[in-house]
């Protein structure tokens, strides 16, 4: 083995610290429509993908990438108010696994979709020209733009911490997601909040998918990598809990990125293999509420 | 609620009451007859063929989440331990094909009763990630362990050309001998799944899916009584994973993948959970409608999500449910 | 009668042309004409993979079939039997391939079976038609078809194998390009045969392998992978994967500074997925093909064939992957002619010592014992933008390794008893 520096750990370790970004975007929007709608959103993975699409074509129409960046949440919003409306409201009287096979051929749809509207082929899209190029850590270099990712990923986590814990909003949010009932004894429109809070889940994933595209590329088929990555993070860290899904995130990130150094060909059964033995042994996850599992 | 109850409560005619009544007392045969015209109805035997496989790999699953009410997210590993276990005897041991359906039914009673036993510690969504995670570690297993599986590239030399059972002869290259030859397993196997439900154990499952608290409260273990419920599920999956190696003479390796757990799901949300038919009506239904829409456009899973989507949303009860529950309840 | 296609590339929208090449050819192949029905035409059934990630390919490699099928029925078809093409989608599924095969064996009545973009597609397929008697000719890279385990007299196999197309492209590599080599390598069946091929034309070369990293099928995100190979500091990255893989691979290796540091090697180029992965990030990448265009400077029969598809489809050129469609239909068609008729055991015959065929790209010679299509490989350089004289003007032939079965495994070597 070539010797190994310390430039070649920190670089191993930052570039699972990036990965790990994404896994927590992408999962963040998962766990919060679980915790405080106990949906599990199966389309997930597929808004993503239409985020990034949305993004793309913004960004083709626009030029600008920033302006896209902020089309993406409000048009995912848009569509994210939608589906709660007509399609997952419907069947919250019945049991849970309505609305999760309910999103499961929403994503099927959402996927063709964006097939047919945009071709199988996939879009070349690259970071924008402002975020281009590479920081130099020792021998080697660092895409800026995956540093601009992460720093994205650090503001808006900051954000929507204050948001749920510091506004009149997140208050009833955080409400009614430990008693529903209550809350709407005390008055107070649940379905509009539930609406928003879809809404939010699926413009993050939006933000999720069109920030991934010039890393990953994009494709139709990013929206069922990226589902499974986001389900994968969510019961590790805890279903509902957004502090574990960032923890969970950042931390697979950064295992498979080790798994990655030493064998690779392991790092995508890693995660799965991780999620089986936590499911076994502490099926709440990392910072989940244990009454929710057994 | 099953064919019985809902007969129970019909408003209909005393007519219907008493077809439906029979058709119901003797439902094995009922649907063996349907099967047996198949393959005369379908533009071709090897869409039927899949039909019957994926009929019975839904009715397996079935157990589980219609009967139980517990939904799987892994059932393909039941299925392709079934599919491997019989196509390693024959590709690999030399095993003729009685043998063999055995050995891939074995294994994948084996697997589920692993899987099993580590899921049922927990409920709802997180049963169906732990049966996911669990699945996806077996697919990787089989992928990666390639002088046994042929891993990637699939296990090939499944062939099986001709049964001799004493003086009959099933040519298994010739369509529909092989179809009515499988239709006898299938039939074997629903008469079993039938006395399942029939017997005591299937009250307490359809127990379980009613009201947990209540079945509990009458004595009964339940862990040990879905563990149960799971490998039974095995058994039949498996088997319909053998026929599927012998079938397509195969295996490959997408049948251990999520994507063969999610459209046994579906299969079997459309034709109608907790119905004895229904599988086989979400199978015929999923896989004509697929055979169908991608011979207009290639776009044929817009199609498939939107029927989902409606089936879930309008008719949750599938579309045999659906029939039952108008001409009976 | 032959089938007639939309002029498909008037619609600027890729979906269209797959929509139309795909849905139209489907509708045209299921309808029997009633003049067909009188003398009973040869019929080609051609599973491939219409819908999933090479859609795109997938769709070229039909018309490219369907042009093979007018060539060889305009030139008088066999014996007046004119050939007709049953196109249907395998999803890239191995078990939904079998079901379609046998559907086009059993109810369709096919004589042979053309296709397969993907090894393990092409492996299945090729089962069922050997259980059955019915010939088939694979389209996909694969070593292992040609091996005495999945041969079968039936078998025919116009895709390369990778052991001389990785081959072609090592020689190049080592004599051209450096010594000390990094391998970045699917974990599938494909890799493996590339990163084999390597390692045997390295061995001859003097060539030194630093590093082998394996991946994930479809993995997304390849910078965790990075690290280690800045740090062997190879002179050459071989990314020994294909499709998506492979484009992500490229743009996420000159993110992260590979290729000021390496140069990088693909060890199957897809014209497609240069399309799909821009200028940029394939820019001086050199990789192994089974055909470009630009071929027509060399060989009379590819100006022959490109001319053709041009005339029939309003310009463009055919990829190399839609090639494989050509020469995969067109070659058995003429073996048919040849042996007078198109049972298996007088295709089999016909083939006598080697059956030569010049049909779209040179000289091609079919191989006794495995039915392999010796043919040329192309060396190609991905151009950067600047160097583009046209849109289509994506690759420059670095160099031709021209059809020489010396440069195949042995008969011997792959089990066949001579």
């Amino acid at each position: 083995m070539a010797d190994i520096s310390f430039g070649l750990i920190a670089l191993q370790v930052l570039t699972g610290l990036a990965l790990g970004c994404i896994f927590v975007l992408v999962a963040t929007g998962l766990t919060l429509i679980f915790g405080m709608l106990n949906v599990v959103n199966f389309a997930h993975g597929a808004f993503c993908a239409a985020g990034a699409y949305i993004g793309v074509f913004a960004f083709g129409y626009t030029g600008n990438f920033w302006i896209s960046l902020v089309v993406v949440p409000v048009v995912m919003a848009v569509l994210g108010m939608f589906t709660e409306r007509y399609l997952l409201r419907p069947l919250y009287g019945r049991d849970m696994s309505y609305p999760l096979l309910l999103t499961f051929g929403l994503g099927y749809v959402v996927i063709e979709l964006i097939r047919i509207l945009f071709g199988t082929d996939g879009i070349p899209f690259s970071a924008p020209a402002a975020l281009k190029g590479s920081m130099f850590l020792g021998d080697f270099s660092f895409p800026r733009y995956r540093l601009f990712v992460m720093g994205f990923t650090a503001v808006m986590l900051v954000g929507l911490w204050l948001f749920i814990e510091k506004t009149p909003f997140g208050l009833i949010v955080r409400a009614g997601a430990r008693d529903a009932e209550i809350v709407k004894v005390l008055g107070i429109d649940t379905s509009k909040v539930w609406l928003l809070i879809f809404a939010l889940g699926t413009a993050i994933a939006g933000i999720a998918g069109f920030l991934a595209a010039p890393m990953r590329g994009v494709i139709p088929e990013m929206g069922v990598t990226v589902l499974i990555e986001a389900f994968v993070i969510t019961v590790i860290g805890g279903m509902g809990s957004l502090p574990g899904a960032i923890i969970a995130g950042l931390l697979m990130g950064v295992v498979v990125s080790i798994t990655s150094y030493f064998a690779a060909d392991f790092s995508s059964i890693v995660m799965f293999a991780i999620m089986a033995v936590i499911l076994i042994v502490r099926p709440q996850g990392l910072l989940g509420r244990p009454e929710a599992a057994r | 609620m099953t064919e019985a109850v809902q007969i129970a409560n019909s408003h209909s005619g005393s007519a219907t009451l008493a077809v439906a009544h029979s058709i119901e007392k003797h439902r094995v045969a009922a649907v063996v007859m349907v099967l047996a015209i198949l393959p005369v109805v379908l533009p071709y035997p090897a869409l039927a063929i899949n039909i019957l496989i994926f009929g019975l790999f839904a009715t397996g699953f079935n157990l589980l989440f219609g009967y139980t009410g517990l939904l799987s997210l892994g059932h393909a590993a039941l299925f392709g331990a079934g599919a491997y276990g019989c196509g390693i005897a024959i590709a690999k041991l030399g095993l003729d094909l009685f043998s063999a359906v055995l050995c891939g039914v074995a294994l994948a009673l084996l697997v589920s009763a692993v899987i099993g036993a580590l899921a049922i510690r927990t409920r709802g969504v997180y049963f169906g990630m732990v049966t996911l995670a669990l699945a996806q570690c077996l697919y990787f297993i089989f992928y990666q362990w390639v002088s046994v599986t042929g891993g990637e590239s699939g296990l090939r030399g499944v062939s099986v050309k001709r049964i001799d059972l004493g003086p009959l002869h099933v040519d298994l290259l010739n369509p529909m001998q092989k179809y009515y030859f499988f239709l006898l397993f299938v039939a074997v196997a629903l008469a079993g799944f039938s006395r399942i439900l029939r017997s005591p154990f299937g009250a307490v499952i359809e127990g379980i899916r009613e009201n947990e608290n209540r079945a509990r409260a009458s004595g009964y273990s339940l862990d040990v009584m879905k563990w149960m419920s799971f490998v039974l599920s095995g058994a039949f999956c498996g088997l319909a994973g053998a026929l599927n190696a012998i079938h397509l003479g195969i295996v490959s390796i997408e049948t251990l993948f999520y994507t063969t757990s999610g459209t046994v799901v579906m299969m079997t949300l459309l034709g109608g959970m907790g119905t004895f038919f229904g599988p086989f009506v979400g199978a015929a239904l999923f896989l004509a409608l697929e055979d169908v829409a991608s011979n207009w456009t290639t776009h044929w899973q817009l199609v498939a999500g939107l029927i989902f989507i409606a089936c879930v949303r309008f008719f949750p009860k599938g579309v045999w449910g659906s029939v039952l529950a108008r001409t009976v309840g | 009668m032959t089938e007639t296609i939309l002029a498909a590339p008037r619609f600027s929208r890729r979906t269209a042309l797959q929509v139309g090449a795909g849905g139209i050819a489907l509708g045209m192949s299921a309808w029997r004409s009633a003049a067909q029905a009188q003398i009973s035409s040869i019929k080609v059934g051609f599973p491939v993979p219409l819908t999933g990630p090479y859609g795109s390919e997938a769709a070229d490699q039909v018309r490219c079939a369907q042009l093979a099928i007018e060539d060889f029925n305009r030139t008088g078809g066999l014996k007046g039997r004119l050939a007709e093409l049953l196109v249907r989608d395998d999803k890239l599924n191995p078990a939904e391939a079998v079901t379609r095969t046998l559907e086009l064996i059993e109810k369709d009545r096919a004589d042979f079976i053309v296709g397969s973009l993907s090894g393990a597609v092409q492996l299945a397929v090729n089962e069922a038609c050997k259980a059955r008697g019915v010939t088939y000719n694979a389209l996909s890279l694969s070593d292992r078809i040609n091996e005495a385990t999945d041969f079968s007299p039936t078998t025919y196999h116009e895709g390369m194998a990778p052991y001389f197309s990785v081959g072609a492209l090592g020689r190049y590599v080592f004599a051209n390009m450096g010594k000390k080599v990094a391998y970045l390598i699917a974990d599938y069946e494909f890799g493996y045969e590339m990163r084999r091929a390597f390692q045997v034309v390295g061995d001859q070369m003097g060539a030194q392998a630093v590093l082998d990293v394996k991946h994930p099928l479809g993995m997304q995100d390849f910078s965790s992978l990075f690290p280690k190979i800045l740090n062997a500091k190879p002179d050459i990255l071989c990314l020994l994967n294909f499709g998506r893989d492979q484009l992500n691979a490229l743009k996420q290796a000159g993110e992260f500074g590979l290729k000021d540091r390496m140069k990088i090697v693909v060890g199957a180029l897809s014209s497609t997925q240069r399309i799909a992965g821009g200028t940029d990030a394939y820019s001086d990448v050199i990789g192994a093909s089974n055909y470009y265009w630009a071929a027509e400077d060399m060989y009379p029969s590819s100006k022959a064939f490109n001319a053709a598809y041009a005339a029939k489809y309003g310009g463009g050129a055919p990829s190399d992957y839609g090639s494989y469609g050509y020469g995969g239909v067109r070659s058995m068609l003429e073996l048919a002619r040849k042996a007078g008729s198109v049972e298996a055991s007088s295709l089999t015959a016909a083939v006598g010592p080697g059956f030569k065929f010049d049909l779209y790209k040179g000289p091609e010679t079919i191989r006794a014992c495995d039915h392999q299509s010796v043919q040329a490989v192309f060396i190609l350089r991905s151009k950067a933008e600047a160097q583009m004289k046209s849109p289509k003007d994506t690759f420059e032939i670095v160099t031709v390794a021209e059809s020489d079965e010396s440069k195949l495994r042995t008969c011997a070597e792959l089990g066949h008893k001579t």
